[in-house]
């Protein structure tokens, strides 16, 4: 009953509706676009370096004659990818480490917390330094997004061990045991659901977090590699000469507003379905 | 002339919510004026306005005079020097109400300077002494503790040094006394009318037990939606109310002296201040309604000796002598099948023989090492039988919570043994337990916090259903929703949609979901509203009927155990001081500490509560940690105090078992020296004749 109600509570929610209209649009345009526009993210346009939008290259080409229409789209689909596993894989860690370390608490608690306090403490660049040229064949973007992952879920984990520990007292919680509904059981249906704010918000956070992240680490020369492209890559090179020739940058970036706010979107109106508070 | 003159006060928070919608009322030298109404009545918005203490945001309207002094709309500045000096504020929770890092005598030694121009030595001198003079044993010692080294009492006493270290002209007392045990109440008020007396104050008492009213007030304001509906004389109020609210708010209050038999109800739930209904606003849940009640609010009119009555029938109320039981429908609860048969051949659904429960105290942050140990629950033993409500009662700190616990853990007890429907709990495997888990099911105290607020309430009731694999629950939902009360289509809705009464029902359906044999009401009614309690009991009694159930009834409210119980189990310190049916008990007390507990609940009823003889304890509760040898209720026993030394020395070495009293079939008492009183409607008068 609660996935029907929370469902009819979402699609009559103003924000989650306009949300996951403009999502749909950017992910179409991510994967179908590149089939309406004339180049091929690979092909170089060695008559046009560095020509503004218009004409045949409808947002302009690069330094090296790229057409930055296909560029960018070929940027956004991996960008795409990687910012949502990242941001559902490190906001599942986080709210199952942190709920499971607060419910059960003893040796689960201290062997949990012992590990979460010891990803703190690694110099994670360092880490990921190392091990990515290692994978660098076959998939190494889905290692990377692993990488990526396992390195920003402990904070919001610790977080998540805080609230349960107040949560695991509320007499519901009691209630459930004395119906004799096994405990993990107990953890997945009052635990989390009452985290779900929190959830909600640390994970949209992460999808923008991983894109500008994910570019940070490229720049160095980890993670996608040239001549592949992500947002985050063409966002730093764009960066550079976004006076002098604002397309490098102004597309890219545009285009990660509109996906991180679209995302938002969503996120709000799922927090509003799923809290009885609000009047939706 | 009066000290505080309240005229035409509104007031209106953000968002157009009317919380107090005029409300006039004078207090004169020395009067206690009692503010009687449910939760968002505006009774507590109304004393904060007087105080001047509402946030920014709300818009008051109306006149406030203290002294002839307009208090509305003054500076800020000069509202400081009325606050605290002529005016001062006895809150609830008197935990909240002091500053946890400075010692109680500091912050009543605060108090004293801010207003008046006296050094230093000579304000802490001045704390003393009021900490004295509320009856706080060692002043001079206990002026040095921090706020959490004083036991509850024992700070609302201080808050009332406090309040009245300025000789204030005005008290005012938000629920002073909600957050107390009774015996401690019973003290708290003797502290505030000693207060009175020292001051000379007048006292405006806000509260929703009219119990504490009636032996306090003189005047009385009832408020309902905002408003006061009838205000007057303490005693015409109580035995002739006007108002159906007033009428049914007195007959819905269970009383330790009254009947057994369903309680009055009153239907529905106090309007949101947000939506009010255009006339009366009680007409949607009063029996007397006519179609004239809807056309406007009835105002405050003037009734004979200094009363007013807002009810547009108050005449004819008057003319015909009408009560709340006449008034109000009272429902019919169907007699108990079970109960025809004599309780020994009735079958036992939960046998507690013995049963033991320590905690360790543990101190050292890595290696813990075992200082001491909490005896919560010491060895306690009774049975209920099928078809049977057994209420455990006693103040918070006597274990009966942890004995609640115990029981529904189903785990092997430390000691002693815990046999529900005939299986024990030390030899149950994990099926087993699961098993017996559907047979004995739980209704929490507080009705927000046992529901979880994510889940539709039509998921939370059938949470029980799936865990144990029933078939068609969508069905079974629909028609546990219909047995306590509720609608059907209620089912897809948030807790948190509903009043406290409705999520209490939903509380109980969830219970009963799987068909239990044995419920365990831990304080059901507690955090209710007068008028919706007595609709809940209602319920609880009539399911019990319907069902065949048997209750293990936990609560500190001795009036509603004796509404709803069959025999009733005195806790103290751990053990069961006595036990036996409720007449026996309530009628016939034989324990010293049962006999101080009925004597400190306060009866909605003026008369007697003035010519009562109440049994007043001294002190607290002392720590489970370490419990007086001999007899645990030695220290603060009133009957201990004039026993010869012989007679005492049996009480300091041995400690007492429950014992069947000679002359009763079901009445033990754990003391040496048991002795029958009646102690409830006992009064000075009766004691000379």
């Amino acid at each position: 009953m609660r996935a029907k109600v929370v469902l009819r509570r979402l699609l009559r929610n103003k924000q989650a509706r306009y949300g996951s209209i403009a999502l749909i649009l950017l992910v179409g345009l991510a994967y179908l676009g590149p089939f309406v526009g004339p180049y091929d993210w690979t092909e170089k346009d060695f008559l046009a370096f560095l020509s503004p939008p218009g004409g045949d290259h409808w947002w302009g080409t690069t330094t090296i004659g790229q057409d930055m229409y296909a560029v960018t789209l070929r940027g956004m689909q991996k960008s795409i990818i990687i910012g949502f596993l990242v941001a559902i894989i490190s906001t599942g860690l986080a709210a199952i480490v942190g709920a499971f370390a607060g419910y059960f608490g003893g040796w689960v608690d201290k062997a949990l917390m012992w590990g979460v306090d010891l990803l703190l403490v690694l110099p994670s660049f360092l880490i990921i330094a190392i091990i990515s040229p290692r994978l660098r064949e076959g998939a190494s973007w889905l290692w990377f997004v692993v990488l990526l992952a396992a390195f920003s879920w402990m904070i919001t984990s610790r977080v998540v061990r805080s609230m349960t520990l107040s949560l695991r007292e509320r007499e519901y919680v009691l209630a459930a045991v004395y119906m004799g509904i096994p405990r993990w059981k107990i953890i997945f249906r009052h635990i989390v659901p009452n985290l779900s704010s929190l959830l909600i918000i640390d994970a949209t956070l992460n999808i923008s977090g991983a894109v500008i992240g994910e570019a940070a680490l490229s720049f160095f020369g980890f993670g996608i590699q040239p001549p592949d492209v992500s947002l985050g890559t063409l966002i730093a090179e764009g960066s550079r000469n976004a006076t002098g020739y604002p397309w490098l940058f102004a597309f890219p970036a545009g285009l990660l507003v509109l996906l991180v706010l679209s995302v938002n979107l969503i996120g709000d109106g799922l927090r509003d379905a799923l809290d009885p508070g609000s009047n939706s | 002339m009066s000290i505080l003159e309240v005229r035409d006060l509104t007031v209106t928070f953000p968002g157009g919510i009317e919380a107090v919608r005029g409300v006039s009322y004078e207090v004169e030298r020395g009067e206690v004026l009692g503010i009687v109404g449910e939760s968002g009545s505006g009774k507590s918005v109304t004393s904060l306005a007087v105080m001047g203490l509402l946030p920014a945001n709300a818009v008051v309207s109306g006149s406030v005079k203290l002294h002839g002094r307009e208090l509305l709309g003054m500076k800020e500045d000069e509202q400081i020097k009325v606050r605290g000096k002529t005016i001062s504020m006895i809150f609830q929770d008197p935990l909240s109400a002091f500053t946890p890092v400075y010692t109680i005598g500091d912050q009543i030694a605060e108090a004293v300077r801010v207003h008046q121009n006296v050094g230093k030595d000579k304000a802490a001198k001045r704390a003393v002494e009021l900490l004295d003079l509320v009856g706080i044993p060692n002043p001079s010692l206990r002026a040095k503790a921090f706020p959490h080294e004083f036991s509850g009492g024992m700070r609302q006493r201080a808050m009332i040094a406090m309040a009245i270290a300025n000789d204030p002209d005005l008290l005012i007392c938000d629920e002073p006394t909600t957050a107390l045990d009774v015996t401690i109440q019973a003290q708290v008020l003797e502290v505030l009318k000693t207060a009175q007396r020292e001051t000379g104050a007048g006292i405006v008492m806000i509260t929703h037990d009219l119990g504490v009213i009636a032996g306090m007030a003189d005047r009385v304001v009832v408020m309902y939606a905002g408003r006061p509906v009838e205000q007057g004389p303490v005693d015409d109020i109580y035995y002739r109310p006007r108002m159906p609210y007033t009428m049914g708010l007195l007959a819905s209050i269970p009383r330790i002296d009254g009947e057994e038999g369903p309680l009055v109800p009153i239907d529905g739930n106090p309007p949101s201040p947000a939506s009010l209904p255009p006339g009366c606003p009680f007409a949607p849940r009063c029996p007397m309604k006519v179609d004239m009640c809807d056309d406007e609010e009835p105002p405050l009119t003037p009734f004979g000796s200094g009363r007013h009555v807002a009810c547009i029938r108050s005449h004819e109320i008057e003319h015909k002598g009408l009560t709340g039981a006449d008034v109000f429908p009272v429902p019919v609860i169907p007699p108990n099948e079970v109960v025809r048969v004599p309780r020994a051949e009735r079958p036992t659904v939960l046998e507690l023989d013995d049963m033991i429960k320590h905690y360790p105290l543990l101190k050292g942050a890595i290696v813990k090492r075992r200082v001491g140990t909490v005896y919560a629950v010491d060895g306690i033993s009774f049975d209920i039988a099928q078809g049977e409500t057994l209420a455990l009662v006693g103040e918070s700190g006597c274990g009966k919570t942890t004995t609640l616990q115990q029981i529904m853990q189903l785990q092997p007890p430390e000691g002693g043994r815990v046999v529900v429907l005939g299986r024990d709990s030390a030899k149950l495997d994990k099926a087993g337990r699961k098993s017996l888990r559907g047979d004995l099911q739980i209704v929490f105290q507080d009705p927000m916090a046992a529901l979880d607020p994510r889940m539709p309430v039509g998921d939370i009731i059938a949470e029980p259903l799936r865990a144990h694999g029933e078939s068609d629950v969508r069905a079974k939902v629909e028609e546990l929703l219909e047995l306590v009360g509720l609608a059907a289509e209620h089912a897809e809705r948030y807790p948190q949609q509903f009043s406290g009464g409705q999520r209490q029902r939903i509380g109980i359906a969830r219970a009963l979901a799987l068909e239990p044999k044995l419920l365990v009401l831990d304080e059901p009614v507690s955090a209710l509203d007068v008028s919706i309690q007595a609709g809940v009991i209602n319920l609880l009694d009539e399911l019990k009927s319907r069902l065949g159930l048997s209750y293990l009834f936990v609560a500190h409210d001795l009036a509603v155990v004796r509404h709803l119980a069959d025999r009733v189990a005195v806790m103290y310190l751990g053990r069961i001081a006595e036990i036996g049916t409720v007449e026996n008990v309530y009628d016939r007390p034989a324990h010293p500490y049962t006999q101080a507990l009925l004597s400190a609940i306060p009866l909605p009823d003026p008369e007697l509560e003035r010519t009562r003889k109440r049994i007043l304890l001294e002190g607290d509760l002392p720590s489970p940690a370490d419990p007086p040898s001999g007899c645990r209720f030695r220290t603060r026993c009133p009957k201990f105090a004039v026993l010869s030394e012989a007679e005492r020395r049996r009480c300091v070495d041995e400690e007492p078992s429950v014992a069947r009293l000679t002359n009763a079939v079901d009445h033990g008492a754990a003391c040496h020296y048991a002795e029958e009183v009646e102690v409830i409607t006992a009064s000075d008068n009766q004691e000379e004749e």
